[in-house]
């Protein structure tokens, strides 16, 4: 029987830019950071409260998929085509306030519905995130 | 009264303008963590009595702001060990004025002493240096061919 999720796959355009997204704007702790091949790292964060639950930052890159392969999901990752997963927090007002005053685009801002409050972001790649403060 | 918030003006929004000024409050601390810090320099600044900018602060954060300023620091500081920075250094680097309350504060926080820390995080990071692969699930080690080069 599958009991937990332990890691999830985000790709991202550029590991170096995503790292300082997640950690800095984001607050995300970094769990590991090895080097791996030729031009990527294992880059794993987790959200600050959730230390098990790790997000893999994981690059478009030539090494890991066909070429082919790689400029299409560059493409759909640009146009945020990916809905990633849905965040929480204890405020959404501040949590809003402190994101957007450090530069992250919201494609949404604090709306309230049935179940809570809802915003939306987009991280640095153009994957799209929901930020919620659920009822 | 409405507030205003990137041009929209409805009436769900709480009060914009106090959390503009808790969250800069909060952002202060998190750049200026390793200076002294004088709290009550920060209620001035926000505008807010002690007592008011207390209250509001915990309400946000769950801490008052000097817990808050203790666990930015201890934080920081764990990160510092983690690269292999003498407890010695990591302590005044991260704003604090003693070893004694520094490894006080650390050990309440962390569960363990700064040395102890460094110790353990020196060690893993050798175990990673030794056998990166240990540290990634099999699946992606495997799909990415990293497994076959380094073990096979």
């Amino acid at each position: 029987m599958i009991s937990k999720m332990t890691h999830v796959t985000v790709y991202v355009l550029d590991q170096e830019s995503a790292f300082d997204f997640y950690t800095n704007k984001l607050g995300f702790k970094v769990v590991t950071d090895v080097p791996m091949g030729k031009d990527g790292r294992w880059l794993t964060v987790s959200p600050p409260e959730q230390p098990g639950f790790e997000i893999v930052l994981f690059p478009v890159a030539k090494s890991n998929m066909s070429k082919e392969t790689a400029d299409t999901l560059r493409e759909l990752v640009k146009k945020g085509t990916f809905g990633i997963a849905v965040f929480t927090c204890r405020d959404i007002f501040a949590t809003y306030e402190e994101l957007r005053v450090k530069g992250v685009e919201f494609t949404k801002v604090p709306t309230k519905e049935f179940y809570g409050t809802e915003a939306i972001f987009k991280d640095d790649s153009g994957n799209w995130f929901s930020l919620a403060q659920i009822n | 009264m409405t507030f205003t918030i990137l041009g929209m003006e409805d009436p769900q929004y709480p009060k914009m303008y106090l959390y503009r000024r808790l969250v800069q409050a909060k952002l202060f601390i998190d750049t200026h963590y390793a200076e002294p810090i004088d709290l009550d320099n920060i209620a001035d600044e926000a505008n807010f009595s002690k007592f008011h900018f207390i209250k509001l602060f915990k309400n946000i954060y769950h801490k008052t702001p000097h817990q808050y300023l203790i666990s930015v620091r201890i934080e920081k500081a764990m990160e510092l060990l983690r690269s292999g920075t003498p407890v010695s250094i990591v302590c005044y680097a991260v704003g604090f004025e003693s070893l004694s309350s520094f490894s006080g504060l650390f050990k309440r926080i962390a569960g363990t002493t700064p040395s102890g820390y460094l110790a353990r995080q020196q060690k893993l990071r050798t175990q990673r240096a030794e056998s990166p692969l240990a540290f990634i699930p099999g699946c992606f080690a495997e799909k990415n061919g990293w497994l076959k080069k380094t073990q096979f």
